[in-house]
């Protein structure tokens, strides 16, 4: 019982990320129509705002080490930690919950120039033109964090408070040696309330009324007089927030490096095949469902009947739904079928 | 009677030209031991430089090694051309570098990104040999990759001189005549740390591995597994863990629950700094299993990864091949050097390519050429001191090197930013030697 609560709680907590990043992906190809593989590289760009705020919080005057006697060593010292003693350090290490602050506004602006200066000029051609233009995309934006951040992951750790375990089982009459990560539960968490605020943002505000219609029928709300592609525009805008607050959460998780992206996209596109095309709720449940999987199907247990199935299993879903339901979990008639 | 003059003159002329050039040609061989006339690849003779080619990971998950093998071979290139201090080969003996490159010709060198991938290495290192024209190559930092160069080495007729790579089979099943080990490996870490393990957690542990899955990981957790499993401790599962997994939550979480008290991390560079600080961050080291503290071990260890780990590695034992804290005057002759070149010391990594390439340069000059095959035979049952961890010999069976190894422990009071492990034991080499049989192969020709 224990062992199924921590796979669960595992599940739930990849689940998170993985629907964050579909929620994201769908928004851009239920409003825009785009099939958008630089999607990816926005969940990056999110994870690498932590790592600026972090490497701009710990700009540092380089001083002599005198632990060091017998050649010259030097440490940096962050100016933070100079003028303000330990509020410095306690700033620093409040990078990550600081960066969400940035991420924000940079992720918006990034959204809207990717938007405004390519994939508006591919609305109307092939999917597989969009694939093309969006992949080379992607690949220029990797190369150009690659070139200014390195290759090599930079570890973005979370606040030291949050840094170990909480005692869940015995909190909840299970055995003590139930605990699970405190960062891993706020990522969690603030998964969860990020894809709520997305849905109450689409179901309960006029904008989203508007944009909910301009998914259903593009070319009536247009005809309804409402300019119904600067309101996608600032869709692709919020559908960047999200992914860039995925990846900045994500940060202390994995130590963000310019490839990250690349290795969530595959997974995310195939959470949106199994949710169904264009539906929001389909890429949130098939998120969660695919996390979960992939985490029972880690257990020793399942393994040992059959080896190597954590590494397929989520393909293997794929697979399953596809051929049982081709337009997915909650795919809609329609979409994707031109 | 003029045309007979004319004739003995010419015979004269013949003569003295004919004794000229045979003492011309057989100069170098009357004055030079061991000159070779044959060719071979990439021979420098006609060429006042010889090329090095350094294959590191510049990207990857043992990225961080190899940018301080790197600098550790740009300071040996330094040294072999006479260039800074000199570091170890002030103290290496015997030896007979001169401080003017190798042969009288100045080093220089290319370099490689071996991505720790193994196709990627041999592409590299292919390009390296064929278009850039080296004579030797070294690097390595991932055992895959070395098995799968020293493949290439041993086809090409091209001398590589191991980085780190700590795989049995690097020097077992997968040896070759042109490859060469300065480094430890799994085999040698176990039986370091053996004892030291019994002395510290006893007789009676379960212990759970998680390992890197590929040839370095493999034979580690073969080794390790014989001497826990020789001390009297339970194997309760060993899970194989892909390369550069980064989360490894989901290999963690069945952890908890597995009746293990022990968890063996088979991990190195990234990998291990993520798993083990992911153990840690599930609460592994809080734990009470079976009436005992839950005891974390990470076989193979370095200071790089110990700074990566923070924290986390505080009061975990392990082994290295070598640390920047050893008193050997070797040691200190380096990290003087290294330290002074860089401004932090160095790591065992840089350790082991420093002393490679000082090495391969000793036995060009020892054999009075560059042809491979003496080449080779002057490393061949090498016996050096001053490099470090006591008196060392490269055995000529198996290419492997055997010196002291050291048991290392993550330090709980570091004196200062780099004093992050502390040596619980050198532990000496015949404790840590074995028959070169036990693990077959074959070292193939000389000459190919």
């Amino acid at each position: 019982m224990d062992a199924i609560f921590i796979q669960l709680l595992n599940g739930l907590d990849k689940g998170g990320a993985y629907a964050l990043i579909a929620l994201g992906l769908t928004l851009t190809f239920g409003t825009l129509g785009v099939v958008n593989f630089a999607h990816g590289a926005l969940f990056m760009l999110g994870a690498f705002c932590a790592v600026t705020m972090q490497k701009l919080l710990t700009i540092s005057k380089t001083v002599k080490d005198t632990s060091i006697t017998f050649f010259d060593a030097y440490k940096e010292q962050p100016y933070l930690e100079i003028w303000w003693g330990d509020t410095g350090t306690m700033i620093i290490d409040y990078s990550v919950p600081i960066s969400i602050l940035f991420a924000i506004p940079v992720m918006l602006m990034i959204g809207i120039i990717m938007e405004r200066g390519l994939i508006r000029y591919f609305y109307r051609r092939t999917h597989a033109e969009q694939i093309l233009v969006t992949f080379g995309l992607a690949i220029v934006i990797q190369e150009i964090v690659r070139h200014f951040y390195g290759a090599n992951p930079i570890p973005t750790p979370a606040p030291d408070i949050v840094s170990g375990s909480a005692a869940i089982g015995s909190a909840i009459g299970l055995s003590d040696s139930v605990v699970y990560p405190w960062w891993r539960l706020i990522y969690f968490a603030f998964s969860m309330s990020i894809i709520g605020s997305v849905f109450a943002f689409l179901k309960y505000t006029t904008f989203g009324l508007v944009v909910r219609a301009g998914m259903a029928d593009r070319d009536m709300v247009g005809l309804l007089g409402i300019n119904i592609e600067r309101r996608f525009t600032i869709v692709f805008g919020m559908a960047s927030i999200v992914a860039g607050l995925a990846g900045v959460m994500y940060a202390p998780i994995l130590p963000p490096d310019y490839h990250m992206g690349m290795d969530f996209l595959v997974l995310s596109f195939v959470v949106v095949v199994v949710g169904g095309m264009g539906s929001l709720e389909g890429a949130v449940l098939a998120g969660f469902l695919l996390g979960v999987l992939q985490s029972f199907a880690a257990m020793n247990e399942i393994k040992a009947i059959l080896p190597g199935i954590d590494q397929i299993i989520i393909y293997l879903v794929a697979v399953v739904v596809l051929l049982t339901k081709p337009r997915g979990l909650m795919g809609r008639k329609g979409v994707f079928e031109d | 009677m003029s045309d007979n003059k004319t004739t003995n003159l010419m015979r004269r002329r013949v003569l003295k030209a004919g004794v000229a050039s045979a003492m011309a040609v057989g100069a170098p061989i009357i004055f030079s031991r061991n000159a070779w006339a044959e060719d071979f690849r990439n021979n420098p003779a006609n060429s006042k430089n010889v090329v090095l080619g350094f294959n590191v990971p510049q990207t990857g998950a043992y990225a961080d090694e190899g940018a301080d093998e790197l600098r550790a071979f740009k300071l040996a290139v330094k040294h072999l051309n006479g260039e800074g201090d000199g570091g170890m080969m002030n103290t290496m003996k015997p030896h007979k570098l001169k401080g003017n490159g190798i042969l009288g010709k100045k080093v220089t060198y290319v370099t490689g990104d071996t991505q720790t991938k193994s196709d990627a290495a041999r592409s590299s290192a292919k390009r390296m040999i064929e278009k850039e024209g080296v004579i030797m190559f070294s690097g390595g930092s991932s055992s895959g990759v070395a098995i799968a160069v020293q493949g290439l080495a041993q086809e090409m007729g091209i001398v590589f001189m191991a980085g780190l790579t700590h795989s049995n089979d690097t020097t077992g099943k997968d040896k070759r005549r042109y490859g060469f080990r300065h480094f430890f490996n799994a085999k040698m870490s176990g039986s370091a740390l053996g004892p030291v393990l019994k002395k510290e957690m006893g007789t009676d542990r379960s212990a759970y591995h998680l390992t890197a899955d590929y040839t370095w990981g493999w034979t580690q957790e073969e080794s390790i597994k014989e001497t826990t499993e020789g001390l009297g401790w339970k194997t309760v599962k060993a899970v194989k863990t892909p390369v550069g997994a980064g989360d490894f939550s989901q290999y963690i979480t069945p952890i908890l629950n597995s009746g293990a008290d022990t968890l063996i991390l088979n991990h190195y560079g990234k990998d291990m700094i993520n798993s083990l600080t992911q153990a840690v961050q599930f609460g592994l080291r809080d734990k009470q299993v079976n009436g005992k503290t839950f005891e974390i071990i990470v076989p193979l260890y370095s200071r790089l990864m110990a700074q990566g780990a923070g924290e986390n590695l505080k009061g975990i034992l392990g082994t290295t091949n070598w640390n920047w804290a050893l008193k050997d005057t070797g040691s200190q002759a380096f990290v003087k050097s290294f330290g002074q070149e860089y401004g932090f010391p160095p790591s065992q990594a840089a350790h082991t390519c420093y002393v490679q390439t000082l090495l391969y340069a000793n036995a060009c000059e020892m054999a009075g050429t560059f042809y491979p095959p003496e080449v080779i035979k002057q490393l061949e049952g090498f016996k050096f001191d001053g490099m470090g961890n006591g008196a060392t010999e490269y055995r000529a069976e198996d290419h492997q090197c055997f010196k002291d190894v050291l048991v290392v422990r993550g330090n709980q009071n570091p004196t200062s930013q780099f004093d992050l492990l502390e040596i619980v034991q050198q532990v000496p080499r015949a404790q840590v030697e074995y028959d070169a049989k036990i693990f077959g192969g074959e070292l193939g020709p000389y000459k190919v």
